[in-house]
């Protein structure tokens, strides 16, 4: 019997008022592979994987992890769930109030995975070496960063507990094209390294590239076309062309 | 639809509005006192609370506290010799201080500037993402961000109203002995004999409501706030606004409790 996947999402649903952002999404997620969740502003991606880590509670549906559902969880069994995660949220998302090393090692400085102080600021510091940047950086504040070591110390924090799953949301959104890069190499040399799943949302096709191993794309709250990321060129899916390529016309209204 | 309907249609919805307004403070009230008693505890954010609320605080309630009192001591001596009752400055500065003026104008300072920051601070927060943040790392925000600053403020909203009474006192004294001619001693001792236990606490008691509401207003628009700077500014706003008009509502209110009964 093959394993279930890490992550399955079945029937999906959720309604904000009178917008119906997921109408049943439907997605699975093996173990150790990258997926890369791809559709315009507003279609649903961040819901997705904002309902996955519980942030957002969907209307319908079920969410299952290694095969067991996770809705519903509360209190000790949602902070294990948790725990298994790691997000890079969108504008890096650090506490301003607290150096960079208390941001990455946040989640060693309390609560289960507690260690002493000055074992979490070395691991905060190995960390920060992994995203590619010096001990120095450990004691500045997230104000004194710009856009593009922000997104590294957000990495660093979001690989600082080793987690089983990770999520990149828009991981290069204002991000120059040789930072862009930058970022997409090391979320791939992260995932591939420590054999983590993960979920990155973008609509930069040059994220899709260099970080995909399969490819979902999310129109009026479904999934419109999933596959491997090789196929996306030759997928016969009349949206994910129109997407892929940025053109005005097709089966996406250009203005919505 | 009539003008009528329309009318009642607009009050309503207001009506509606308030409703679920006032169920979504209850919840948010219940959630944060329920996480104030249930651990995990952050002793070293309470401790970061009690610093920028209280400590920080204590210019602006000196300050506030010791005019107050100098103004209180003018006003009662002028009206006072009408009646030839100037005598009674020193006791009405000391019991107007320490009853009301301490912990009321106290509050309404610290309302406008411990409610404004922690709206502005979780707002941001809210706005960044950066609560979502705290729940991912397994962090509860109602017990990092909303508890801690629940029990730093009730603590430290009587500490700040005992140094603004003797402020505010001191105030009266300066007036008394420097412009009317009272004797030090004397002004002293008619401040001390005239000044009960129930005074003072029932200031203290009633300044630590106020901290309490002070601090749940500002977590409440803070962690509510909608997005952008838009939403940050009224949420700022709707806190101080909110703190005054309650801390004024509920002062009425402990007098009735504290002083009728």
């Amino acid at each position: 019997m093959s394993a279930p996947p890490k992550i399955e999402m079945r029937g999906v649903t959720k309604t904000f008022g009178s917008n119906r952002v997921l109408q049943g999404v439907d997605l699975k997620v093996a173990k150790g592979e990258s997926l890369v969740v791809i559709g315009g502003s507003g279609t649903g991606k961040s819901v997705t994987i904002k309902t996955i880590i519980g942030l957002i509670e969907p209307d319908g549906g079920d969410i299952l992890l290694d095969g067991e559902t996770i809705l519903g969880a509360k209190g000790a069994k949602r902070d294990r769930l948790l725990e298994r995660f790691g997000m890079l949220f969108q504008g890096g998302a650090l506490f301003d109030s607290m150096p960079v090393w208390r941001n990455i090692a946040f989640r060693l400085l309390q609560g289960r995975l507690k260690r002493p102080a000055a074992e979490a600021r070395a691991i905060a510091v190995e960390k920060l070496r992994r995203v590619g940047l010096k001990e120095p950086v450990a004691d500045l504040y997230p104000a004194e960063l710009s856009g593009g070591m922000q997104k590294r110390v957000g990495l660093a924090r979001a690989i600082a507990a080793d987690p089983e799953i990770m999520f990149f949301d828009e991981p290069t959104a204002g991000l120059d094209p040789i930072m862009a890069s930058v970022i997409n190499k090391l979320i791939r040399a992260l995932v591939t390294e420590t054999g983590a799943t993960a979920i990155t949302i973008t609509h930069d096709m040059r994220s899709v590239v260099e970080i995909a191993d399969r490819v979902a794309m999310i129109h009026e709250g479904r999934v419109q076309w999933e596959g491997p990321v090789g196929e996306i060129e030759r997928s016969g899916n009349a949206h994910l062309d129109q997407f892929i390529h940025g053109r005005e016309e097709g089966p996406i209204e250009a203005v919505r | 639809m009539s003008a009528v309907q329309g009318f009642l249609a607009a009050i309503g919805a207001a009506v509606l509005s308030l409703c679920a307004a006032a169920g979504a403070l209850a919840i948010f009230t219940a959630n944060g006192v329920r996480h104030v008693f249930l651990p995990p505890w952050y002793p070293g954010e309470i401790g970061r609370q009690l610093m920028r609320i209280g400590y920080f605080s204590l210019p602006v309630v000196g300050l506030t506290a010791f005019f107050t009192g100098a103004a209180l001591a003018l006003q009662i001596y002028i009206g006072g010799a009408r009646f030839n009752a100037e005598a009674v400055v020193p006791s009405i500065v000391a019991i107007g201080m320490v009853r009301e003026l301490g912990p009321v104008l106290g509050g309404l300072m610290v309302a406008g500037r411990v409610s404004a920051s922690i709206a502005a601070e979780l707002g941001t927060m809210r706005v960044t993402e950066q609560i979502d943040a705290l729940t991912t790392l397994s962090t509860n925000p109602f017990k990092y961000l909303v508890a801690p600053r629940l029990v730093a403020a009730t603590i430290a909203m009587p500490a700040l109203a005992f140094v603004g009474d003797i402020i505010g006192i001191l105030g009266g004294f300066a007036v008394g002995t420097a412009r009317l001619g009272f004797n030090g001693a004397t002004y002293v001792r008619n401040t001390w004999d005239f000044l009960t236990t129930e005074d003072i606490a029932s200031g203290l008691w009633k300044a630590a409501v106020f901290g309490f509401i002070i601090a749940l207003m500002g977590c409440y628009h803070g962690y509510s706030s909608g997005r952008g700077a838009l939403g940050v500014g009224r949420a700022t706003t709707n806190a101080v606004v909110s703190a005054s008009i309650l801390i004024l509502a509920s002062n009425y209110l402990l007098n009735e409790i504290f002083f009728t009964s």
